[in-house]
């Protein structure tokens, strides 16, 4: 799960990590109260929407005022924000941070997120912030530095000193950075977050040590533990069809081809989206029904595919372990009776009941078409896609 | 011969008492995999289908000789479980449960390290069979065959289609493991094609990844150097997007890296016979052998 600036920096603020002083505005005249509010010379608007590479895009602007700061607000909030990050669609921006101006003198990168070959939480910092790390990693790997947390030990000051020490701070501002790290680090623990990242930390002319932004993301599955946090989700930033899988607890990613696929298990419906590939066609969506799916489900998940208008063919491929063929075969049914049968629909399934499933669909008199194998089937609804 | 599970194995189903644990533990037993009762704190001196019910793990063991288990207990009480299955010293734990959250797991395994005799596979995964032995786990028992092919997968219905494959085939399977999805997993593929490398009667391996991390790219690097036998690998995602995670915890493209393109190259380079498309798995393995 994601969530925009404005709340990971309140977050983090909550567990000592300084911020910059702003607030959050929905519309121009919020933002021009904020802006009289906060008191600086300058005030820095920046757009909230959950991709990075803002600035370039037009998201990030100074204001001299509040009058101008209630502009540039009025001009941002409804536009079209297209960053490396959204894809070329863009992204509605819905709210604004506003924020107080700084004079600074460094800008660096510092981030937690959890190395897998590990199995332990990695602290990285760099003294090129502001920059994708990404492409730090690649052309210039010696600036990163990166320490690894021991999970029964925690973090210990030395290993922050290591971080800030290594990207060129100084004694006094090594203190601050230790104090900093420690402080990210409870946050990470706190909310179980699965990726924190301040890009800028920036050293003000004072010598200070501020994010001046943050990236928060968060692992799912711990998020029935966060309620405050599962109430920080913005549906504006999803696709509308996701929103409406999620509710049923379908695992659904929309995509751009025109062949939609109901799956069971991940890897097989990853599977599936590359055996249709392969055969020459581009999946409409990834969808898991998951292993205990039941015929009410199934019935959902049917209904979200056709409501993509992009779908021209549906590929079913269900191998039943504990997913029983024969109730696989009534949620499909229960569906087409319900929505008709709009597109060719191509089901392969096998395992458990297959046989007694195979007899349901002959006997409903519906028009589908069966397939024995994975690559059948695929050569077949890639056809039928046209 | 098999890896990890036998006649030998005398197993434990933590949850046996819900609904999961109930089904798999009589869908074990009817394949004749020795179960020799479960765990459900609170419910312990209870009988369930026959079955001792006990308090701890320890209890457990100690009235039953177990030396496995399978775990069926709702995500956030499985890693609880899981090292409560390490303590009382059981060689293998095999945890289906998904949705676990990642720094549990993380602790888990910082305390498995602690207890080096336990071998963890999972979480997140449909465990593992050995035909015509035994089974741990939920997958389904008539669709294999006992015969000489390994299996090692991260996805658990793409193993299924794998024991498919085969079996249509007339191949049938030495053992079958799912080592599971998520970021965080006891076994690596690497870990199950040594125990596939030491055992006899296995003769080639199907090994499937899916995108994320960089597992596969070490098992690549690992199978270059030791392993003897034939394998073929299939990686699932060749067309999944960045940045989204498809399904699995662990499946997922993060910062440009963990790519199936990566992960295909890395195998192809290291000698395995790597198959674009899942449905040729089987037919793979054919030539192989």
């Amino acid at each position: 799960m994601k969530i925009h600036e404005y709340q990971a920096k309140a977050i983090l603020a909550r567990h000592g990590v300084p911020v910059p002083r702003g607030e959050v505005a929905f519309n121009a005249g919020e933002a021009a109260e904020i802006a009289r509010r906060l008191g600086t010379s300058v005030v820095v608007v920046k757009a909230q929407i959950h991709a990075g590479g803002r600035g370039k895009g037009g998201g990030v602007k100074l204001a001299k005022s509040p009058e101008q700061a209630e502009k540039i607000a009025r001009d941002m909030i409804g536009m079209t924000l297209v960053t490396h990050q959204t894809g070329p669609e863009g992204r509605t921006v819905g709210r604004v941070l506003i924020e107080e101006g700084l004079q600074m003198t460094r800008e660096l990168y510092l981030s937690i997120v959890l190395d897998r070959a590990a199995g332990k939480p990695a602290i990285m910092a760099s003294a090129a912030g502001g920059m994708d790390i990404e492409e730090v990693a690649e052309k210039s790997p010696e600036k990163i530095v990166r320490v690894y947390i021991d999970p029964g030990v925690g973090i210990v000051p030395f290993e922050a000193r290591q971080l800030g020490f290594g990207i060129g701070l100084d004694g006094a501002q090594v203190q601050k950075f230790v104090k900093v790290v420690t402080a990210l680090y409870d946050a990470y623990l706190a909310t179980d977050a699965s990726l924190l990242e301040i890009n800028p930390l920036v050293v003000t002319q004072g010598g200070d040590l501020l994010a001046l932004d943050a990236k928060m993301n968060f692992d799912d599955n711990a998020m029935y533990r966060h309620t405050d946090i599962r109430d920080l989700r913005d549906l504006g930033e999803e696709d509308p069809l996701e929103i409406e899988a999620s509710k049923f607890s379908l695992n659904y990613i929309h995509l751009d081809g025109n062949i939609g696929c109901m799956v069971n298990g991940a890897g097989l419906a990853m599977a599936t989206m590359d055996i249709i590939k392969l055969a020459g066609g581009e999946p409409a969506n990834f969808l898991d029904v998951g292993g205990g799916a039941n015929a009410e489900q199934i019935r959902n998940a049917f209904k979200i595919l056709m409501s993509d208008k992009n779908v021209k063919a549906v590929l079913i491929n269900i191998f039943g372990g504990i997913l029983r063929c024969d109730i696989l075969a009534q949620g499909v049914i229960a569906a087409v009776k319900e929505l008709g049968v709009p597109v060719p629909i191509v089901i392969r399934m096998e395992g458990t009941n297959v046989e007694e499933g195979k007899r349901l669909l002959r006997e409903s008199g519906m028009k589908l078409t069966t397939a024995d194998s994975m690559d059948e089937a695929a050569t077949s609804v890639v056809t039928l896609a046209g | 011969m098999s890896i990890l599970i036998d006649k030998n194995t005398r197993l434990l189903v933590q949850g046996l008492t819900g609904r999961e644990g109930t089904f798999h533990a009589k869908a074990a037993a009817a394949y004749g995999t020795t179960v020799v009762g479960g765990v459900t704190p609170g419910k312990g001196g209870t009988k369930h289908e026959g079955w001792p019910i006990f308090d701890t793990v320890r209890d457990a063991v100690k009235q039953t000789g177990a030396n496995a288990s399978v775990i069926f207990v709702p995500p956030p009480f499985a890693a609880d479980a899981v090292m409560e299955a390490a303590d009382a010293g059981l060689a293998l734990v095999v945890c289906i449960t998904e949705g676990i959250p990642t720094l549990d797991m993380m602790r888990a395994m910082t305390f498995l390290k602690e207890h080096p005799a336990t071998r963890l596979v999972g979480p997140n995964c449909p465990g593992l069979i050995s035909p015509g032995k035994a089974k741990a786990g939920i997958i389904p028992a008539n669709i294999c065959k006992e015969g000489r092919i390994g299996i090692v997968s991260k996805s658990g219905t793409l193993t299924y289609e794998a024991i498919h494959q085969l079996t249509r085939l007339g191949m049938g399977q030495t053992t079958c493991i799912g080592i599971g999805g998520d970021p965080l997993i006891g076994t690596s593929h690497i870990d199950a094609l040594k125990l596939f490398a030491a055992d006899p009667e296995t003769d080639a391996v199907i090994m499937i990844g899916e995108i994320g991390g960089t597992a596969e790219e070490d098992a690549a690097a690992w199978i270059k150097a030791h392993f003897k036998k034939p394998v073929v690998g299939f990686i699932a995602g060749q067309t999944a997007p960045p940045g989204r995670r498809m399904g699995h915890a662990g499946a997922i493209i993060a910062g440009g890296k963990g790519t199936a393109a990566e992960k295909m190259a890395a195998l192809t380079s290291a000698g395995v016979k790597v198959v674009k498309s899942p449905a040729d798995m089987g037919r793979a393995i054919q030539e192989l052998v």
